[in-house]
């Protein structure tokens, strides 16, 4: 495997059955991810997005094809809802995974505290999630994440539940916190605007069974944060190109 | 600690007032009941042979307590609640467990539990009786039959019942069974769990009042039965009151548990 690459998959290949049917959620799908981009990919709802990122994360086990990683590479997985524990403060839910992981030692808790402080969370360490508003809740949900140190970062549509402006200034955040902290990161977002402001790459996902439609490098006149990033003239360009190949029909 | 304004202490001061206007209420029907059953007692209306009267109760009580009588009886009754109450528990807590952790288990024995659940246990008195002799083993037995079905059914349930997105971020965290079961169905089922127990209390007053009645020497059941054969009604409903009284006080120590363990959010 060339250098760079953190992870491939070679013709990955996903079957859900039932008593009647057999559907097909992916087939030979081959990608591969760079190491310190931001891989953002867009597809039609239901079209495996979630799947393929469960079969990263080995929480499903794919029905054909190979999927090849660098050594010893460490995966952190972020879903669509925070799942932050009620019952637990927040520094408690971010130590969740080092805990699990019986990774809890003095460096570990304290690089996770600096993150805590870093963004800006460290003086609701002892507070519950109730007390925090939905984005703020991401962001504990992000620093749990991080806090295994994982060299990728699966994103399953982490802001789909928050409202506009929120997810404008998360996406932001996320964008300074994986550069910042030199991440790798494969982002699954239906919001194609949120794909081409934040992602070095995006992929086009067919409909069911998913295969790749189409893979553009996006390349700004001036490429910022994904706020500015919008108002790029290209961003348009990019925006169009990939809403023809999504072919939505209603 | 805030200091509150003016508007707000005379909102807690509504609210306050509220809630004792609640509790005269319901002081004044307990007291307004047992007046009007004491005034028609009184005046022949009803027959204090059959129904008792409230100045017979005291007195009931008081020759209980003179023949020192009353607190052994209590004690009785109270031990066998709680023994079978702790073996119900644990036997209920590490049973649903099993099913939890292994679906195989759970799906073979689902159709048997809820059979034992849904059988009128009464009708097992009979067999407890000759299986383990009239001691307090069958009262005890008999308690349990009643109400581990039904607590096992309920843990089980609220641990299946838990929210999917928990269990799947520890998987991906690669958290071992274990981990899932005393990180998160535990915690996150704390509430569903003290609420089961109160149903599983309440079960077991039931059954040890039921195997009271069946084969006891001793305790409140036993002074119901007791007193009925006799017809001795100031007897029997003397002990019921006390039962109810009990009751009210065993629940009210669960909800104060309750309070303690769920307050810290």
């Amino acid at each position: 495997m060339e250098d760079n690459v953190l992870l491939k998959t070679i013709n990955l290949s996903k079957n859900y059955y039932n008593d009647k049917t057999e559907i097909k959620a992916i087939e030979n799908l081959n990608i591969h991810v760079l190491n310190n981009e931001i891989l953002a990919i867009v597809g039609p709802s239901g079209c495996g997005k979630s799947t393929f990122l469960s079969i990263l994360a080995n929480l499903e086990k794919q029905t054909n094809g190979k999927i090849i990683m660098k050594k010893n590479l460490s995966i952190g997985y972020m879903l669509q809802s925070d799942s932050l524990f009620p019952w637990l403060t927040i520094l408690d839910n971010v130590l969740l995974g080092l805990d699990i992981k019986k990774m809890k030692t003095g460096n570990n808790i304290e690089y996770t505290i600096n993150l805590l402080k870093k963004y800006g969370l460290y003086e609701f360490r002892d507070q519950y999630p109730d007390n925090l508003s939905g984005g703020m809740r991401q962001r504990v949900a992000l620093i749990r994440t991080l806090a295994t140190n994982p060299d990728l970062l699966l994103l399953d549509e982490p802001y789909s539940a928050l409202d506009y402006q929120t997810r404008l200034s998360l996406s932001n955040d996320l964008q300074e916190i994986i550069k910042n902290e030199g991440k790798t990161a494969i982002l699954i977002t239906h919001d194609l605007a949120e794909a081409i402001s934040l992602g070095d790459r995006v992929i086009v996902l067919s409909k069911r069974p998913c295969t790749i439609k189409s893979i553009y490098n996006i390349n700004l006149n001036n490429k910022t944060n994904p706020i500015d990033n919008r108002k790029d003239p290209k961003f348009n360009y990019y925006y169009d190109k990939i809403w023809r190949d999504l072919d939505v029909h209603i | 600690m805030s200091i509150y304004s003016n508007e707000h202490k005379e909102y807690l001061k509504k609210k306050r007032r509220k809630t004792i206007f609640v509790h005269m209420t319901q002081i004044f029907i307990i007291l307004f009941f047992f007046i009007i059953w004491e005034y028609l007692a009184n005046k022949g209306i009803i027959n204090t042979f059959l129904y008792s009267s409230p100045s017979l109760i005291i007195k009931t009580i008081i020759n209980l307590i003179k023949q020192n009588n009353l607190f052994s009886h209590l004690f009785i009754t109270i031990s066998e609640v709680m023994i079978s109450f702790i073996i119900s528990c644990i036997i209920a807590l590490f049973i649903s467990t099993i099913l939890w952790w292994n679906e195989f288990i759970s799906r073979v024995f689902n159709p048997f539990l809820s059979n034992l659940n849904s059988l009128p246990k009464v009708a097992l008195g009979p067999l407890i009786i000759i299986w383990a002799g009239a001691s307090i083993k069958s009262i005890i037995l008999m308690s349990l039959m009643i109400s581990i079905f039904v607590t096992i059914i309920n843990f089980h349930q609220s641990f299946i019942g838990t929210d999917k997105n928990y269990i799947t971020l520890l998987k991906s965290m690669n958290a071992k069974k274990k981990d899932i079961f005393f990180k998160v169905i535990i915690p996150s089922n704390k509430e569903n769990i003290i609420s089961t127990l109160k149903i599983n209390l309440s079960m077991n007053f039931i059954g040890v009042i039921m195997g009271e009645l069946l084969v006891s020497k001793k305790g409140l059941g036993y002074l119901i039965m007791y007193g009925s054969q006799v017809f001795n009604i100031n007897l029997v409903i003397t002990a019921i009151l006390i039962l109810g009284l009990l009751s009210f006080i065993l629940y009210y120590i669960i909800t104060i548990i309750n309070k303690l363990i769920v307050k810290k959010r």
